[in-house]
């Protein structure tokens, strides 16, 4: 080999200098914002995916800068919560109850219908981008079941026929309304 | 005149279109050029009549449900401001039997007051009970909770006071208190019913505890799942600091009190208090060890109260009436009363608050009305998703901790889910395993492991493949899952696997019986 070959050290760049803008400060917003709050780090991982709508695996190594933690403990706490979610999810986020006191009343039946519907399995995002199917073990709705929540908005004694009015429903005032639909209508 | 009218800003209310009817109602009285005052209460908990509206006449308040945006304009035009006559017209709501006939102790103000109005609360009793428990010693404060014989409404029944007492005797400069409105179990809903309609009386219940054991700062564990209750209670939170009853000098008195709402994320484990408190540290949400008790040693390793919403909230009216006022309502050692909660399959859901010794019977068929589907009961699980689920010869059980636990069940957070005759018991069976897989934290083998396994037995058992041998494996898998957990995740979730093929043992031979026959 020749001596002309040089030996490159590679420098360690500061965390996070890569990640996208928005991403970046997302994460630093939250992180200043709550730093000083007894444990911390469940209310800045809901602070960055209430305005991401995920936490991008890329964001854990400056997570853990900035709060002196290991990349490996902030990945065992996002990883461990079910809602914590390192996919993006579509337009909205559909949570559709599960649990028992649903099962009563044709949950199981509505499951299979949604899959159908939407052309996913839970955790999955309709091809359109629209919508992600998450479960859900209770919405504390459990006298009005079936039930689900689209984003922030509950609806009870769902069946198939309106499940199917309500993913319409939602892409049309989605459209019109930028987005937040709020209220429910019917 | 103005008419006030109340209609609910509650989850399920809302669910069932409450925003669309306070909409077409404020709107078709403008039209109509009518004066109309809505107040945005909580829900009363009788959910087969919401959206229930109600009109404040001479008369008390006049009831009107279920109410849908469509049926405005015809309200009004029977003249339901003055409680006109109309089909949907219930009469005088206090006298609707369901609520007639409940003994609402801690859940009184549900669905009557605005819920985030200080004066409201006021003006209906609210801090009468810190009132009293700002002029006692701390220890006649642990005393009256200890005499009023309240147990943890959670689920593990454990009294109230005894674990105030321990936290009281701690050394500690700092003491905290945690409650824990996870409220994980499926069929429940009432801390979220006492969140949405009276947070008041939760942050009231905190405070007097922080006074009793010397805490000066408390947590609200939320479920994620409940964001209608997040706002109600992030509202109440910055009242009560406004209005002085929260921060460094609690209504002049000197003491300080300062209390924070924290979002779970979507974790049944974190239900279960060390959990919890690893969860507010900012951790994974796994079991910790016990000894030390949270008592003791809990949040940031200081002495702490984790207590329940409903336990917390059952407090100041025990300060308010006395120790001696709660006690008297019960049966045996189960003392006052439990929000039960009609829940699954039922004609008439929602949240029954009586004294503790009703029967299931009187639950099911007197409040709930048999099922919605019509047809016949045919099994109930009580206690959320590891309690046990009872067929129809247990219905005559009463309502107490002591009673439940000898007939192999569980009172649990008093959460009722009613299954009619369509019910497949072995897809009930199958699903605790998985609900357990699902959710376990992880930390011991028999929970970890042996959930998934107890999936794969119940599906060779159900497939009828050397049936005898799964369920001699199955009932082997569940003892070892009974003895051998560390929390009660993994000890519980045989109960509703096990009592599944015990009474219902002909839904697991179904392949069997079918291959027999067609041999
Ligand atoms: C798996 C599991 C889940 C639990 N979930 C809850 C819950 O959601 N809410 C609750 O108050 N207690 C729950 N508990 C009980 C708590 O561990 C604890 O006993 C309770 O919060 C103490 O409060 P209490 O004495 O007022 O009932 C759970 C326990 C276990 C084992
Ligand atoms: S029983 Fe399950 S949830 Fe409980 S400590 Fe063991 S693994 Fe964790
Ligand atoms: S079980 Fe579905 S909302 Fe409670
Ligand atoms: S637990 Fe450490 S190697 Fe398996």
């Amino acid at each position: 080999m020749s001596a002309r070959k040089r030996v490159t050290i590679p420098i360690r760049i500061e965390p996070g200098s890569d990640l996208p803008a928005a991403e970046r400060a997302a994460v630093l917003e939250a992180v200043n914002r709550n730093r000083a709050l007894e444990g911390a780090l469940l209310p800045i991982l809901h602070a960055i995916q209430d305005r991401l709508g995920w936490i991008p695996p890329r964001t854990l190594p400056l997570i853990a800068y900035e709060l002196n933690l290991s990349r490996a403990e902030v990945h065992g706490v996002v990883s461990f919560y079910h809602y914590f979610r390192q996919h993006q999810p579509g337009e909205h986020v559909i949570f559709l109850c599960r649990a028992e006191a649903c099962q009563a009343v044709g949950a199981v039946a509505l499951e299979a219908h949604a899959k159908r519907a939407l052309g996913v399995e839970f955790h999955g995002t309709s091809g359109d981008g629209r919508y992600t199917l998450e479960p859900v073990y209770c919405l504390g709705n459990c006298a009005s079941g079936p039930s689900l929540m689209i984003d922030r908005e509950l609806h009870g004694r769902m069946t198939p026929e309106r499940f199917d009015e309500l993913i319409g429903a939602t892409s049309t005032s989605a459209a019109s309304a930028s987005g937040s639909a709020s209220g429910s209508a019917t | 005149m103005s008419v006030t009218i109340y209609i609910p800003r509650e989850a399920t209310a809302l669910s069932l279109g409450a925003h669309a009817v306070a909409r077409a109602l404020s709107d078709e009285a403008a039209r109509r050029k009518e004066s109309v005052q809505v107040v945005r209460t909580g829900s009363r908990g009788l959910f087969w009549l919401e959206p229930l509206v109600e009109v404040q006449t001479g008369e008390g308040r006049i009831a009107y449900g279920p109410v849908q945006a469509a049926d405005i304009p015809s309200l009004f035009a029977a003249g339901f401001l003055k409680g006109g006559k109309h089909a949907l017209n219930l009469g005088a709501v206090e006298s609707i039997p369901y609520l007639k006939n409940q003994e609402r102790l801690t859940c009184g103000r549900l669905g009557v007051i605005d819920p985030v109005s200080l004066d409201d609360y006021r003006a209906h009793g609210g801090y009468e009970g810190l009132k009293n428990a700002l002029a006692m010693e701390p220890a006649a404060i642990v005393k009256a909770v200890t005499d009023s014989g309240l147990r943890g409404r959670g689920g593990a029944a454990f009294p109230t006071g005894i674990k105030w007492k321990t936290v009281h005797d701690a050394p500690g400069p700092q003491k905290y208190i945690v409650c824990n409105a996870d409220e994980g179990d499926s069929g429940t809903f009432s801390d979220r019913l006492l969140m949405e309609g009276d947070p008041f009386c939760l942050i009231e219940g905190m405070t007097i505890a922080g006074l009793a054991v010397g805490a000066t700062r408390g947590y609200i564990y939320l479920r994620c799942e409940y964001p209608h209750a997040h706002d109600t209670m992030t509202q109440a939170i910055a009242s009560a600091y406004a209005g002085g009853y929260l921060g460094p000098d609690v209504t002049g008195s000197g003491r300080a009190f300062d209390l924070q709402l924290r979002l779970g994320a979507g974790a049944y484990i974190c239900g279960e208090e060390t959990s919890l408190l690893e969860s507010l540290e900012g951790r994974r949400g796994q079991i910790r060890f016990k000894p030390p008790l949270p008592a003791l040693k809990g949040l940031f390793g200081c002495p702490t109260v984790v207590n329940n919403v409903i336990s917390f909230a059952s407090v100041p009216i025990i300060l308010q009436r006395g120790a001696q006022f709660y006690r008297d309502y019960g049966m045996g050692r189960s003392r006052g009363s439990l929000p039960i909660q009609l829940a699954g399959n039922i004609a008439r859901g929602g949240l029954v608050e009586r004294a503790f010794g009703v029967s299931l019977r009187e639950l099911l068929y007197d409040y709930g009305g048999g099922t919605r589907s019509g047809r016949p009961i045919r099994a109930v699980q009580v206690g959320g998703p590891l309690g046990a689920y009872w067929p129809e010869s247990k219905f005559d059980t009463p309502l107490d901790y002591e009673a439940f636990a000898a007939g192999g069940g569980m009172l649990g957070h008093g959460g009722i889910v009613v299954f009619d005759d369509t019910v497949d018991m072995a897809a009930q069976a199958r699903y605790a395993m998985e609900f357990c897989a699902i959710e376990s934290c992880g930390k011991c083998t028999p929970c970890r492991i042996g959930s998934t396994r107890g999936v794969e037995v119940i599906d060779r058992l159900v497939a009828g493949d050397r049936a005898a041998m799964q369920q001699t494996l199955l009932r082997d898998l569940c003892d070892t899952m009974l003895n051998g957990s560390l929390c009660a995740l993994g000890g519980l979730t045989p109960y509703p696997v096990l009592s599944a093929i015990d009474y219902f043992p002909e839904d697991f031979s179904k392949a069997a019986a079918l291959e027999a026959a067609t041999r």
